[in-house]
């Protein structure tokens, strides 16, 4: 008898997908398949899940390499090398002496300088010959320059100076009760915060008052970082389901 | 102390279960409850309208499938208002998961539904590796940190490319994001320092990161995970998956919050039964 259910069962299931995969496609069907595959851990780990976990992996790193190459390896690097190379000089640029359309950054494209760049990225692989591993450094060592320097900036733009102005507010605004009150709160959360941090001396009396209401403050943020999270995690759940409902099964347009 | 130890075996798959109908029931049978329209869905909606009739946008959609729910409902509401107002969009893409999704979610809404041109009145550049040096790049010329769009084509070539070329010729920065790269490079990289006026829409995770640019007006608005895609799905007078998705939104939140006072009172009981059994011991 539980046989003949369990048989029941999968004939009913394996049903389902063939009219959703006549009906709505193979590709759809398969989506769905994987995704029920990976919902079914919930109920505990399985082959299925394991299939689709590992499936995802091997798919994800062969589509970012390929993706990789032709979207930045080719249009960036090949492309414009080869054209250089080729003496394509790029329209509206045959006035200019060579060294202007060879060397010219401003004209974007056709620059002998995307040697260097694509020979630091060969250098990277020679980690892979270990009497040459010693070479892979040189491009590492431009590549957290560069982003030191970018972040750096863009940090001390975007934040420090910004965020520093931004945090100097009145504690009156004539006319504004509840900004007022607002300002207060937000310059007793901010200071309260920053005491909490202030590690130099024992959080005891005043500043270990002080450093108790910084405590009040964090946990309110990290209530409404998680409350954030969880609206996220849900969200996951409801677009899968919107995709099982509709894409799939057909059963509700969204 | 028994009431609470009768919970120490509760098999936690009966709360995936009932999340489970509490999220599937509302898609099938929505309950319609209400949603209110908060400030900063407000002032995002308000700042995509102030820009001109017919100005150049770029939009960068820095997200990947794993954001879709979230993300895809707030670009295509954003793109229908644009639309709307004939400005000429450009969107990019940072996230290396990302573009797929993105030219889907941009066609439906440009050929689908407003019949527009790719490459005159709207372009997809695709995807770029190199986060934080692409936005710098783009400074120099967008062509020049794309020099092809998503579909391969030379983008010098494109008629939009000539209106839209860098920083200075775009009257608003729309960043969906969510993550690194993201929001906040945006913010730090290009906003101070081109001052471009900037929205951002993003998940609900990393909306609580963004709320000081918010503040500080260097973000002129934010929408914040699904419920900030169905708030600007309410203001623009549009109904679409994020506004469907909020019934079962309300009440997984009601569940999980019920579940954390639940857990906190068993705890509460538990602590006071052991304290009330250590101070009975001889």
């Amino acid at each position: 008898m539980r046989q003949m259910a369990w048989a029941g069962g999968l004939l009913a299931v394996a049903a389902v997908f063939a009219l959703a995969g006549f009906t709505r496609g193979f590709s759809v069907t398969l989506a769905a398949a994987l995704t029920l595959c990976i919902f079914s851990f919930l109920y505990k780990d399985n082959p299925f899940y394991k299939f689709a976990e590992h499936l995802f992996v091997g798919v994800s790193a062969g589509y970012y390499i390929i993706l990789n190459f032709w979207t930045v390896i080719v249009p960036n690097l090949w492309d414009p090398l080869l054209a250089t190379f080729k003496g394509d000089v790029g329209p509206g640029n045959a006035h200019r002496a060579w060294w202007e359309v060879v060397f010219g950054a401003q004209l974007g494209e056709y620059r002998y300088w995307l040697l260097l760049p694509g020979l630091f990225g060969v250098l990277l692989f020679t980690r892979f010959v270990p009497k040459l591993a010693w070479l892979s450094r040189w491009a590492l060592a431009i590549i957290i320059g560069v982003y030191a320097g970018i972040k750096t900036t863009g940090f001390a733009q975007g934040d420090l100076v910004a965020q520093a102005e931004d945090s100097m507010r009145t504690f009156w605004i004539p006319g504004d009760v509840a900004g007022s009150l607002n300002n207060i709160i937000f310059t007793l959360g901010l200071v309260t915060s920053l005491v909490f941090f202030f590690f130099s001396k024992e959080h005891k009396g005043a500043l270990g008052l002080t450093a108790r209401v910084g405590i009040f403050f964090l946990m309110v943020s990290f209530g409404a970082g998680y409350g954030y999270t969880v609206m996220s995690r849900i969200s996951l759940l409801i677009g899968r389901f919107q995709f099982l409902l509709d894409n799939w099964l057909g059963l509700v347009r969204f | 102390m028994a009431g609470a130890g009768r919970f120490e075996g509760f098999d936690r798959r009966w709360l995936f279960l009932v999340v489970w109908i509490l999220v599937m029931v509302p898609l099938v049978r929505p309950l319609m409850l209400p949603l209110v329209v908060t400030p900063p869905a407000q002032a995002y909606h308000d700042a995509i309208e102030a820009i001109p009739d017919g100005s150049n946008v770029l939009l960068s959609a820095d997200y990947d499938p794993g954001a879709l729910p979230e993300l895809v409902p707030m670009t295509k509401t954003t793109l229908r208002r644009l639309f709307s107002k004939r400005c000429k969009v450009v969107v990019t893409c940072l996230w290396n998961g990302g573009p797929g999704v993105v030219d889907q979610a941009v066609r439906s809404v440009a050929e689908g539904e407003f019949h527009l041109t790719d490459g005159e009145d709207f372009a997809h550049l695709g995807y770029k590796a190199g986060n934080e040096s692409v936005m710098v790049l783009m400074g120099q010329g967008f062509a020049n940190a794309f020099p092809n769009d998503y579909r391969g084509r030379p983008t010098a070539a494109m008629p939009i490319m000539q209106r839209v070329r860098d920083y200075g010729s775009i009257a608003m920065l729309v960043s969906i994001s969510a993550g690194y790269p993201g929001t906040k490079e945006w913010v730090q990289q290009v906003q101070a320092r081109f001052h471009v006026r900037m929205v951002s829409g993003c998940t609900a995770v990393s909306a609580p990161e963004y709320y000081p640019y918010l503040r500080s007006g260097q973000l002129l608005g934010l929408l914040g995970g699904m419920a900030g895609a169905a708030e600007y799905e309410r203001v623009t007078g549009l109904t679409g998956p994020a506004t469907r998705g909020m019934d079962a939104q309300s009440l997984a939140h009601v569940f999980v919050a019920v579940c954390i006072i639940a857990g906190n009172v068993l705890q509460w009981t538990r602590r006071r039964a052991a304290a009330g059994g250590a101070r009975g011991q001889p």
